[in-house]
Order: structure tokens, then sequence, then C-alpha cells
């Protein structure tokens, strides 16, 4: 244990995603020895991030206005909609380049182990959206995990009901057990050109 | 196949150990403490990715030292392979074969393949449900790695399932819990069915090896107890009425996955509200077991200590049987065994493995290994182990 200030810093370092002990230790005196400057704009980022940065009303990206770029661009075919877990994995998506849609961000996956079901995910939003935007076709593209695979069985017997409506998920070939933003750029365009009828 | 070199560096109480292997028995002699287990411990990491003495990686890496680095060369048919892992708990685990580039860990199963005798080996006997089905599952990924992901997914649907058991007794159950339910069903019946089909058919193979190794074992002379009593082995599944006739003996069918999920989800509709009442996953192969069966009588509880005994060592010698008949055949390690058997199953024992392709001898005091396995030998002392010629 170190004393106040720089215990307090390990501490909330700790609690990020991915940052171990030994992790929050280091960038802690990292920081400490930084220079002023360099320790101001991360402050800054951080504050900006929650004071300038909100989630865009249609898909739930992130987004610097009430409705993000991608919902915005007319170019972007309305009727064609990628469910993903997290804003990451719209990036992971884009990358691609294969995919012309739009998107839907849950904000997460089924996960009872963190008291995570269908209510605390962005999943009245996606049902609101496919009545009233004319959506055709939505892909799936949960994490292939245990909590994405049973997110996306849950939205494919949600969805089922819907008339007119094609539901259809990643092609397989995806790394079982990982994160949608680990899979490689050829892998994951091949899984979306290559999808399946759920 | 046989291993021909074992490389360590910080695992366990070993900063460095090299050691240069040949086929046949090899002993290696220390007294208590001085990391003779270790060095089979880390054998049965390459070929298992975990420890038989513990559940987690962390007691694996010495003492003030980040990582643990364990390399094994493997001979194969002639062919070698070179596997290197290392263990950095709070990290990924990473991997290595024929020093080509970074694999999975789970890539590297397969590539050595052991059967382990321990004093712990009682317990497959004497104890709980449990490690039953661990010594199955085990020998299941030994025999086809790719059940190392089916036994993941399987014991994490069934904790997801459980939390929402637990929350939705709790919340008396609104529809949408029930509907998320449905969905933890399907998943838990899918991955379960294909574990239990695999136990099934693995137990269906293994049963006759397990018979024959018992009446090897305990063969019949003087001091061998009540002659002629047999050992069965036979998988008791939570699947009861449902469970398809002669799934998992030697001439049943083979088990049909399709089959089996389609048995496991009416299970699960029939205890529904059993399953909520009391929070817990009442059905699917987390709830089943291996039965042992001496003659009329259940072994445990019944046998005694020297029936145990050869039952336990039956087990692993039916499991080296099994995995040498469909495949290369595995390295053999007794780890401290012989100090608690008895001198005629010290014979036994002795005899039946003295001409594996590969066996590993430990023990304190050289005098408990039978003649039949003086081949080489190792001393360990003092962090050091050396070749005794
Ligand atoms: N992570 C670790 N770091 C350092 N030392 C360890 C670690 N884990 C275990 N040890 C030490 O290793 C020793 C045990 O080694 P091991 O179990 O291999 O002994 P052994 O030679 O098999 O003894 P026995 O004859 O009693 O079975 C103990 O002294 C223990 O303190
Ligand atoms: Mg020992
Ligand atoms: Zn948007």
């Amino acid at each position: 244990m170190y004393e106040g200030p720089v215990q307090d810093l390990i501490d909330e370092l700790g609690r990020l995603p991915g940052v171990g002990p030994k992790s929050a230790q280091r960038i802690a005196f990292h920081l400490l020895a930084a220079e002023t400057e360099d320790v101001t704009r991360l402050q800054d980022a951080l504050q900006s991030v929650k004071e300038g940065v909100v989630f865009c009303d249609v898909c739930g990206n992130v987004s610097e206005q009430q409705r993000c770029r991608i919902c915005l661009d007319s170019r972007r075919e309305p009727k064609l909609v990628c469910v993903v877990e997290e804003p990451k994995d719209v990036l992971a998506i884009e990358r691609t380049r294969e995919f012309r849609g739009r998107y839907h961000v849950l904000g997460g996956a089924l996960d009872p182990l963190s008291g995570v079901g269908p209510d605390q995910l962005r999943v009245r939003e996606l049902v609101n959206r496919i009545g009233t935007d004319e959506v055709t076709e939505v892909i799936i593209a949960t994490d292939p995990n245990t909590e994405g695979e049973a997110t996306a069985t849950y939205l494919v017997r949600l969805l089922q009901d819907f008339p007119g409506l094609s539901v259809t998920r990643l092609a397989s070939g995806l790394p079982m057990g990982g994160d949608l933003e680990f899979a490689d750029e050829m892998t994951l365009g091949r899984a979306l050109s290559g999808r399946r009828t759920a | 196949m046989y291993v021909r070199h074992l490389q360590l560096g910080d695992f366990r109480s070993w900063e460095h150990a090299d050691l240069t292997l040949r086929p046949g028995p090899t002993v290696l002699v220390g007294a208590n403490g001085e990391g003779k287990t270790n060095l089979v411990e880390a054998l049965g990491y390459v070929a298992t990715l975990g420890s038989h003495r513990v559940s987690s990686d962390a007691p694996l890496v010495r003492h003030g030292t980040q990582r643990a680095v364990v390399r094994a060369a493997v001979v194969n048919g002639g062919r070698e392979l070179l596997v290197e892992l290392e263990i950095a708990p709070g990290r990924a685990n990473r991997a290595r074969l024929n020093r080509g580039a970074a694999a999975r860990p789970r890539d590297v199963l397969g590539a050595l393949r052991t059967v382990l005798f321990a004093p712990e080996d009682l317990s497959m006997v004497r104890g709980d449900p449990g490690e039953r089905r661990r010594f199955i599952d085990d020998l299941l990924v030994a025999r086809a790695p790719r059940f190392a992901g089916v036994r993941t997914d399987y014991e994490r649907v069934l904790k997801q399932r459980g939390a929402l058991l637990k929350s939705s007794g709790a919340a008396r159950r609104s529809s949408g819990d029930l509907r998320t339910l449905e969905v933890w069903d399907g998943h838990l019946a899918r991955h379960g069915a294909d574990l239990l089909a695999g136990r099934l058919d693995l137990v269906a193979d293994l049963a006759p090896h397990v018979t024959r190794a018992y009446a090897n074992v305990a063969a019949t002379g003087e001091n061998s107890g009540p002659a002629g009593r047999v050992a069965e082995a036979r998988y008791r599944g939570s699947l009861g009425e449902s469970m398809p006739e002669g799934y998992g003996t030697a001439h049943g069918p083979r088990a049909d996955t399709e089959v089996l999920e389609a048995a496991l989800l009416e299970e699960l509709a029939r205890v529904r509200d059993q399953e909520l009442e009391r929070g817990v996953c009442l059905v699917g192969p987390h709830r089943d077991d291996l039965e042992l069966v001496l003659g009329e009588a259940p072994a445990k509880g019944y046998a005694s200590h020297g029936e145990s005994w050869s039952l336990a060592l039956a087990l692993r010698l039916a499991s080296y049987h099994l995995l040498s008949e469909d495949g290369a055949e595995p390295v053999l390690v007794l780890d401290d065994v012989f100090a608690e058997l008895d001198r005629r199953r010290r014979a036994r024992l002795a005899e039946l493995v003295a001409g594996a392709e590969q066996v590993l001898v430990t023990a304190a005091v050289p005098e408990d290994v039978p003649d039949e396995l003086s081949g080489d030998r190792f001393d360990v002392r003092d962090g050091k182990v050396w070749r005794v010629e």
C-alpha cells in the first residue's frame, strides 16, 4: 500500500477493464513521473469523454451529437441493421469495409452472473426500430462466446415473429471463446459476407 | 511416445531444471519436499494444461517470480515435437510448437499424452462424484482435445444458468426471465449433450479395460481376498428414464448427440419448477457419476483399503490401455505410488507397466521401487537434478 493520492490512483486504474494491479501500479508511477502537460492532456480527454460524448439516440453507438455519423449518412442502407454488443465492435466491422448498412449497439450481452438481462440491454429500442424504420434484414454479430451466443439465440427467437424480416448470423469461422474485436479483418469480413439465416 | 527432454524455468520450486530422458523406466529419487512431484507435475501440465494438484495456475509459478516456462521435447513415431508453454497467472498463457509462431495453449493439447498415477488417486474410488467426473473428463480431453472446449463451454453456460435460476427464484419469475431461461436451457442442452455423448462413448470403451485391469492387479493368489470379484465401471447419468437404452455400455449403440439434447431438454422441462424453487441446476452432466462396482456392491463405502487401491490402479491402467489402443502410447508417470501399496500390489503394478514405452517413477527411497523398474536413475536434491550412472 502506498500513501494517499498514489494509492487512490492505483485503485482507480485497477478498476479499469484489462488493467491488473501490476499494470495499475506501473501506469500510476508513469503518470507521477510524466510532464505536467502530458497529464493535463489526459485529464482533458477524460473530462471531455464524459461531457462531450453522448450515445446516439438511434443506434446507441458513441457519438458527438444526438445522432451518430453512420445514422446520419444517407448512403448507408437503413433497411439493413447489424446488431453488436459494444461500440468497439462497430469499429471492428467498419474496418472490414464489407458492411454498408447501419448498426444497433446493445450495450453488452446477456450475462446473468453480472445481473444483465434483456431489460439491461437496448433490446426494446431494437424492436421499436424494426417496427418503425422498415428494417428488412438484421445481422446478429454478437461475440462468439457463451454470452454472445445466448444473446444471439434470444434475439433470433424474439425477432422471428416480425413479418418479412430476415434474421441472419455471422458465418462461423470466428474463433470461439473470443471477442469480435480481436478477429482479424479478413476473418470478420468473410464471416460477414457468408452470413447465414438464423 | 516418450519425452526426450524436459526443461523448467521458475516452475514451482525449480528455478531451473534440465533432464534428458530415454525410453523405458526412469526413477527420480529424492527426500520429501525436494521437488520430484513438481517435475512430473510440469509434464502433466504440458499434457493437460492443468495440474493434478491445484486448480489454478498461480501456485505453479515459483515464489517471487512472474511466469513459469516448461519445455518438453516429445518423440512420437520417430518424429520429435517441441512444446513450449509460458504460464503467467493473471495474463494469457502462451504456447509454441516447434519454435513456430505463438499458438493458443489449447492448440498444443494432444502433443503429449500422459497417464499419471498419484497418491491422490484413492479419492477417485472413495471421494465425491466430482472426482470421478474429473477423471472421465480429463481422459476425454486426452483422447480428443476438442473436448477441452466443450467442457469449458458447458461449465460457463451452467454458471450463467445457475445465476439466472437464483435471481429468478428471488424475483418471483418475470416472463422476461422465463424467456431468457429457455435460451439458456437450449444452450445447456446443446453443450451438455456434446459432453455427455463424449463421456458415454468413452465409458463404453473404457469399461472392459477397467474390468480386465482390475483382474490383473488383483490377480488371484494368496492374500488376494475373495477370489473372482469382478470390477465394473458404469456411467450413471442424471437423465434417469430419458437415457436411451444401452448408451455407455460396451455392446450398446454409440451415443447420438441429438437424441441426448432432446432428452436433456425434456428433463429440464420436467424439473423446471423444482429448479426455480431451489435455484440450482438439477439436470446435466455436472450431476453425473462413474459408478464403480466390485462384485455386487458399490466400491465406495464397501471396498477395503487394498481393494480400493486396486480399483484406482485399474482405472489408470485402463486409461493407459485405452489411449494406447486409439493412438500413441501415453507416457506413464508413477508419482510416489509404490509407498502406498502393499508388496503384492507393488509387484503386480511393476509387472504391468514395465513394458511401457516410457515410465517415470518418483520415490523418496529407492527400495520402494520394484526391480523391474530400475532403469535410468536421477537424484533430486537442493534444487538440482542429475543422472546417476
Ligand atoms: N510456487 C512455488 N514456489 C516455490 N516453491 C514451491 C512452490 N510450490 C511448491 N514449492 C515447494 O516445492 C516443495 C514440494 O515439492 P514436491 O511436491 O515436488 O516434493 P516431492 O519431492 O515430491 O516430495 P514428497 O516425497 O514428499 O512427495 C515444497 O518444499 C514446496 O514448498
Ligand atoms: Mg511428491
Ligand atoms: Zn447511430
